[in-house]
Order: C-alpha cells, then structure tokens, then sequence
C-alpha cells in the first residue's frame, strides 16, 4: 500500500470522525465545525486519489474539484453561522430543539 | 423562423437567463416583481424552444467553452431533462405569479433574488452530464432553498431551515465523497463516458452506495424524512410549494439518471430496498398525514407519502415503470404546489391553518376550495387526474413484472391519501358561522393554485404528450430490467 491510500484513508477517517461529531454534540457551532471537518476530510480524498503512484504527475482536476468545493464550503459556512446567529435571537439558545413529533 | 430557434443554445440560456435575472432583481429591487415574472416567462418560452430543438434534432449535447467531455464540462439535454424542465418552468411561473400577491416590498426584495436563483439552480441541474456539475448545483440548490425558508420569521421557522441546512451539507457531502471514488476507478467525470467504463469493483460499491446516501437524504426518503415537515410546513407559501414540487424532486433526478446510466450492474437486491423503503414511506407518510391537526403539516407529510410512490419504479426497472414514476413527479408537482398555495390563501386570510376550524374561513374563499379539491383528486389518484394515470403505468408495470406485491402499496397508499384529503374537505363542508373579519385576497393567488391544479387534473386526459417527451433520446433505453 502506498502513501496515496494512507492520505486516502486519513481522509475517509475524517469524514467519518466528523460525522460522528455532527450526530452527537448539540451545540451549533460544533454541528458547523463538524461539517467543515467533513468535507475537509473529501477534499483531502480527492488530492490524495489524484497521484496513483510515485512516477506519474498527479492529476490536476481533482485540485480543481478541491478548489470549487472550497469556495462551496466556505459560503455554506457563512450562510450557517449567520443562521445560527439569527436561531440565537430568536430562541435564545445555539442548539435546535428536540423534535417534539414525528 | 426554424433557423433562429435551431441556432441559439437553449440549453445555455436556460442556465444563464434565471442567474441574470437574479442579479438584476438584487441590483433593482424597487422593479425585481416585474423582473421576476418576466424572467419566469422567458424561462417558460426558452424552455419550449429547447423542446422544438429536441424534438426536431433528438437529445442534444454543448460542451461549454468549446472544451470536449474528458477535459471540459458537457450540458446534455434529453426527454428526461426536458420533462423536469418543463415541470420546473411551469410551476415556477405558477409559483411566480402566486408571489406577486404574497409577500411585502420588504420581503419580496429577498425572495426574488433568491428564488431566480434556485430557478438557475435547477435548471442547471437538470442540463449537467458531469457528475462534479451536478454537485455544485446541488449546493447551490440546497443553499437558496434553505434561505428562502428563513425568509419566514420567527423560531420555528429559523431552527428547521437550520436543521435543512445542516442536512442538505451533510447529504452533498456523502455524494461529493461518491464523486471522488468513481473519478479514482474510472478518470472521468461525464456521465456518458463513465456508463461506457462503469464495472463493479469494491470503490464502485462503496461509491453507489454514498452517492445514493446522500440523495436520498436530500429525497427525503423513508425513514430520513425527518427534517422535510418541519421544514416545508414553516417556509412561506411560494416556498413550501417550491420546495414540494420541485427541489426534493431534483435529488431524485440525479439518482434516477445515475441509476440509468452508471449503475445498471448495482443488481436487483438495492432496487428492491429502495422499492421497501418508498413503501414504508407511501404507508408512514400516509398515517402521519392523517394525525396531523395542521393543514400545512398535512400536506408535507403527504409528500413525504407521494414521494415514496417514485422509488416503488426501482424495483420494476421497466421502462413503463420510469414513465408512471416520472408521471407521479409531474402531476405530483402541479397538485402539490397547488395544494400548498391553497393552504396558503387560508393562513393569509384566517390567521391559522388548524383544520378543524377551517370551515369559517374557506367559505370565503370558493376558488381556492376547488383549487384544493382538485389537486386533492390528482393526490387521491382518482380518474381522470395525472395521479391516476402515473398509478395506472405503476400497476400495469407491476404486474407485467409479476411483483403485484407493489400494486396492494399503490392501492393503500390511495385510501391513506382520499382519508386525509377527506378529512380536511370534511371540516371544510360543516356548517359554521363565517368570522366577522373582513378581508381579500389579491385574485392572482387564487386563481394560480386553481391553475396548476387545474393542470394536475387535465394531465389526466392529455397524456400523449408527456410521455412523448419522455421518449426524447430514449433515456431508459439502457436501463436495467430486474
């Protein structure tokens, strides 16, 4: 197994440390954190999946996929961390209520 | 005349229109109402263009820039994409038209932006060949959507577009991760070269099964609906309707085109959890519908039902079973909208949507009671609706494929839905003093629910047509048959 897997897997293990994050803390900002986590976690994939071995160059549009899904993330964050704002003047806690029904 | 219409690129300006209006909307707001409308028709007419183009040329594909596939990103644009076109054209004109009337100044220079975004959105989505596009769209989808449904105030409304927020990232995620696996195994992104090299390998699983994760997510599909009541019943009006008719069903696009096209070899046992899966949440969301005491939450529940009736087609995989599947999504779409405008002249005009109460306010409101009855019929499946017909190709598919076990769904999920169709239409019907308070309601709002349930109904009669458009480029011509 080369290095490329060992990112690889790092990178799968970050998915899924922040999966479990976004699951089981209640607080907001940490459900925010955890999903930054995760997609860091893909980006982190996909630049390791684009060298498949030590002679050949790596692959430059996976870095381009890793670009575009940065600017994603980004405005995704601002957009949740603004909500976030507005669901604590608004109920005066950060972390969404328990869902009473369903 | 034949010359003009056959050189533009719709495909192009059916992307490029809605982002400009947007924009433009964002720059003018004193104008954006009328820009609204005005782009909502131009899309409605780029649309029909594509069509013609489609029907006289077959499927067509534009690689943007110039650029070919393997380096650059392709639009393609077959019967399958013009059918979803045409549904999102339609309702989102009905949609535009509805929020003349609805929302104030100070709102409706939030929502227009937005919601022309989300118009571009889809219709990106609807055009992409390339699986990384498709990602993208979803986000930009996912992020507009979730800023309209906090364009309504107050906490509940805030802490369910929250919840949708961090579900849609969380979803797209799981497909992005999908992405990178099936790039990894096969070095491309298009989705015609990737059906030419899919063969199944350990990565290819793990990638099926993400990407179908975090659509189905986003689907809302039984049992990961948990977050689309909430979420479709706080929005305001338009929104709801939005949201129902048109965003839940853009995920399932993606999946029904990767499942046509890359995952033909997935095998029978997945088609046959996902067909277990809508059956639960044809029968689940039916029950839940039923113990609702709101109208608004009635009907998203009722979503959650109707979109378990478009994966009962996975375990057919017939072509006839694509065709009822994709009849529900359209006659769906129309009787939804219309339903949620419906229940959104009641909450305008009484203050409140708790369907025990109803009779006093829905006297005043003739329209939008036949509004709401009619697009209950197409929900119920009673002849002539276009839900009847969609149930009709699901039966006859079921049972040409010997799996009649899905028809006893598709007749039970009908009873759960004429119970609580009933049940509101009864408490309408009871004789009660009408309230005292005076008050209209801008005619457009009634009479474009009456329209788009109109259509849901007339679907019914006229079905040459829409199952025409489907054959465009015959896009279930690969499909799987299980």
């Amino acid at each position: 197994m080369s290095y490329v897997y060992l990112y690889a897997l790092l990178g799968v293990s970050l998915f899924v440390l922040g999966l479990n994050a976004l699951i089981v803390h209640a607080h907001l900002l940490r459900k925010i954190l955890a999903v930054n986590v995760m997609s860091t976690g893909v980006f982190l994939v996909l630049v390791a999946l684009s060298s498949r071995n030590e002679e050949v160059l790596p692959d430059p549009v996976p870095h381009a996929m890793v670009i575009t899904g940065i600017v994603v993330s980004v405005s995704a964050t601002a957009l949740a961390l603004i909500l976030m704002l507005k669901v604590n003047r608004a109920t005066g806690k950060n972390e969404l209520p328990d869902r009473g029904r369903d | 005349m034949e010359l003009i219409l056959g050189d533009v690129p719709w495909i192009v300006v059916l992307i490029i229109l809605p982002l400009t209006g947007g924009m433009a909307c964002f720059l003018f707001p004193a104008i954006s109402k009328s820009l609204g409308l005005l782009t909502s028709l131009a899309v409605v007419a780029c649309v029909w263009g594509l069509g013609w183009q489609l029907e006289e040329e077959g499927a067509q594909r534009y690689a943007i820039g110039g650029w070919g596939a393997p380096l650059g990103i392709d639009l393609y644009a077959d019967g399958l994409s013009l059918l979803m076109l045409v549904v999102a054209a339609l309702v989102g004109l009905g949609i535009s038209v509805y929020s003349c009337g609805y929302f104030s100044p100070d709102k409706a220079n939030h929502f227009w932006p937005l919601w022309l975004f989300l118009c571009g959105a889809l219709n990106a989505l609807f055009l992409s060949s390339d699986i990384f596009n498709l990602y993208v769209t979803l986000e930009l989808l996912g992020l507009t959507a979730v800023a309209l449904v906090a364009l309504a105030d107050g906490a509940e409304a805030l802490t369910s577009a929250m919840r949708y927020l961090l579900i849609s990232l969380l979803g797209s995620l799981f497909y992005l991760l999908g992405v990178a696996f099936l790039y990894h195994s096969f070095g491309s992104l298009d989705i015609a070269i990737l059906a030419q090299r899919a063969e199944p390998s350990p990565a290819v699983w793990a990638a099926v099964g993400l990407i179908s994760t975090g659509l189905l997510l986003k689907t809302a599909l039984f049992p990961m609906h948990f977050w689309l009541p909430a979420a479709h019943a706080c929005a305001p009006t338009p929104v709801s309707a939005l949201l129902s008719a048109l965003v839940v069903k853009a995920s399932f696009y993606i999946l029904l085109r990767m499942w046509l096209e890359i995952f033909p070899m997935v095998g029978t046992s997945f088609a046959q959890l996902l067909g277990l899966l809508g059956a639960a949440a044809v029968l689940w969301g039916g029950i839940q519908a039923l113990r609702q005491t709101r109208l608004k939450l009635l009907i998203a529940y009722s979503t959650v039902s109707q979109l378990g009736y478009l994966f009962l087609a996975f375990p057919l995989g017939t072509s006839l079973a694509w065709k009822g599947a994709l009849y529900m999504l359209l006659s769906h779409a129309m009787a939804k909208a219309a339903m949620f405008m419906a229940a959104g002249n009641i909450l305008v005009l009484g203050g409140h949507d708790r369907i025990a109460e109803l009779s006093s306010i829905t006297q005043r409101l003739p329209l939008t009671l036949t509004a709401f009855t009619l697009a209950g019929i197409s929900i119920m499946g009673l002849p002539p609706s276009g839900g009847f017909i969609a149930k009709w190709l699901l039966l006859q598919a079921s049972i040409e494929s010997g799996q009649w076990w899905w028809g006893i769904i598709l007749i039970l999920g009908g009873l759960l839905a004429a119970a609580y169709v009933f049940k509101v239409i009864g408490h309408v019907f009871t004789q009660d003093e009408p309230t005292r308070q005076a008050g209209t309601l801008p005619t457009t709002m009634e009479w474009s629910a009456l329209v788009l349930a109109l259509v849901a109904v007339l679907l019914g009669l006229f079905t040459s047509w829409p199952l025409a458009i489907m054959e465009i480029g015959s896009p279930f011509g690969t499909g799987h048959s299980g």
